[in-house]
């Protein structure tokens, strides 16, 4: 392992390894990759796999809607051996109250501004998208047909192989135990490994950046939170979209590999590093799912597990350098879609760090946006 | 994804292919062979959870029953020794069971209670 690096970045997930590929086709390309376990070991290789740009807020959409593009030619950009298997059957979001169903009209408006070729729908057109759909008390959906799903294991390969290839080291099995900053000047990392000597790390430690940024004598209000998954035997293809709900809790869709994938949030979940799967989610998921898609009744359940989301108060991710402390950068904090967000991401960390001009306003997504008081407010999250 | 497994699991070489080893099923649920995970270590994925994810080996309704110790065996034969390797989290349920068979239990159980 090298012992001085111009950039360091910590977290081998989705957005580690994106941000290092965007860095070496800049052309920076002694950039070391420090993963604690392996590539995809936290929420990237557990995540729901969804790939969305139905979103509330302006800054969701610019980051979300350019990532989709990215994910389209992704396979031959990033000259992949294999295949990223991304599927665009569109997301059916539900409303199942008057409340509901307003917020769903504005978001709309706002994602038809950003060129989104979403619709509003009724509860029988929803009914023909997916017909094995139970639209009992629906009040109203809305689609997007580019929306879809995405394997996070082999995006996160893709990324890593391509970063490799320009020059970036990845070292996985490597845990970063300190950050040492000279006054306000980010100056090297501590591993179980050996010390290295740097003057910019990124923070991409999804449910751990708080740990980490706190090694660098900065707080950040990221706040870990447990979200369930299950996912089925293969079955043959019955379901386009992704059906989500926001009043259930609930999403659920079918990967071009045949199984369904589904996860629930729980509002009264506390916040914590508990990754345990619990008999009380299969429960609920399956009561749920069966009454809002009954043909899913015979489908058998393979294997359950969780991970972790890193919330933030306005559930929209930190991007950016840090005011006070020269050299460190987040990538965090991206609650619950870091994976559909990561290649967008890669692209602005990349620009931020080299001092290149920005494709979007990211200074609007810094950390100092929470003293200032200048929120987000996502209103769209499971 | 078939078409492309070729590709994702050609080997670079080192230990010898026969057609034999494309043959053996390693993994019965996904379709793995003995020559695709052969290859798949070679490329540097070195453990069960590496080798899941990148090629869904174990993944399916078995959940790894019958291809994990076939996997080890192989593992330690690519050069990392069983007592280094980790067999990974055994996720529940137990077997493979309906979301029907789970709801209407769930409702059984609030009935009675």
């Amino acid at each position: 392992m090298r012992n001085s690096a111009e950039v360091v970045i910590i977290g081998g997930g989705v957005i580690g390894v994106a941000v290092a590929y965007h860095l070496a086709k800049q052309g920076c390309r002694d950039v070391l990759v420090l993963e604690r376990d392996y590539l995809a070991s936290g929420a990237t290789g557990r995540c729901g796999a969804g790939v969305r740009q139905q979103w509330g807020t302006e800054m969701n959409l610019r980051m979300s809607i350019p990532s989709v593009k990215m994910f389209e030619s992704m396979n031959h950009d990033l000259e992949y051996d294999g295949d990223i298997e991304f599927k665009q059957g569109g997301y059916l979001l539900l409303a199942y109250t008057e409340v509901g169903w307003e917020q769903f009209q504005k978001n709309v408006a706002l994602q038809q501004q950003h060129g989104l070729g979403v619709r509003l729908c009724t509860p029988e057109e929803a009914k023909e998208i997916v017909p094995h759909l139970n639209t009992e008390g629906l009040v109203g959906a809305t689609y997007n047909a580019t929306d879809g799903h995405c394997n996070p294991f082999h995006v996160t390969d893709a990324y890593a192989k391509a970063a490799r290839r320009l020059g970036v080291e990845i070292q996985t099995f490597t845990e970063v135990t300190a950050i040492r900053r000279s006054n306000g000047q980010i100056v090297g990392v501590e591993t179980t490994r050996g010390p290295v000597a740097t003057k910019t790390v990124v923070n991409a430690g999804g449910a751990w950046s708080g740990q980490l940024s706190a090694m660098a004598g900065v707080e950040i209000p990221v706040r870990p939170e447990r979200h369930q998954i299950l996912v089925t035997e293969p079955v043959a293809p019955m379901q386009g979209p992704m059906v989500m709900s926001f009043h259930h809790h609930l999403y659920c869709q079918q990967t071009p590999h045949g199984s369904f994938i589904m996860g629930l949030g729980d509002p009264s979940e506390v916040a914590g590093f508990n990754q345990r799967a619990s008999w009380q989610f299969l429960e609920e998921m399956a009561q749920k799912i069966t009454w809002l898609l009954p043909p899913l009744r015979g489908v058998r359940v393979v294997r359950q597990w969780s991970g972790l989301y890193e919330m933030t108060p306005d559930r929209t991710p930190i991007l950016g350098g840090v005011s006070g402390v020269e050299g460190l950068f987040l990538a965090t904090g991206f609650s619950g879609h870091g994976f559909m967000l990561a290649p967008m991401t890669g692209v602005l960390l990349a620009e931020a760090i080299l001092g290149l001009p920005a494709s979007l306003p990211i200074e609007k997504m810094d950390l100092g946006r929470f003293a200032r008081g200048e929120l987000f407010y996502e209103p769209s999250v499971v | 994804m078939l078409g492309t497994r070729s590709e994702i699991f050609s080997s670079g070489g080192k230990q010898k292919m026969t057609s034999l080893d494309q043959q053996i099923i390693i993994c019965r649920c996904e379709d793995l062979t003995l020559s695709d995970v052969r290859g798949l270590i070679e490329k540097g994925y070195r453990t069960l959870d590496e080798l899941r994810r990148i090629s869904r080996l174990g993944m399916g309704p078995c959940q790894g029953r019958t291809c994990r110790p076939l996997v080890q065996r192989e593992l330690q034969a690519g050069g990392v020794p069983m007592k280094s390797q980790s067999i990974g989290v055994i996720r529940p349920p137990a077997m493979p069971i309906t979301l029907g068979a789970i709801a209407d239990g769930s409702e059984e159980g609030q009935k009675d209670a």
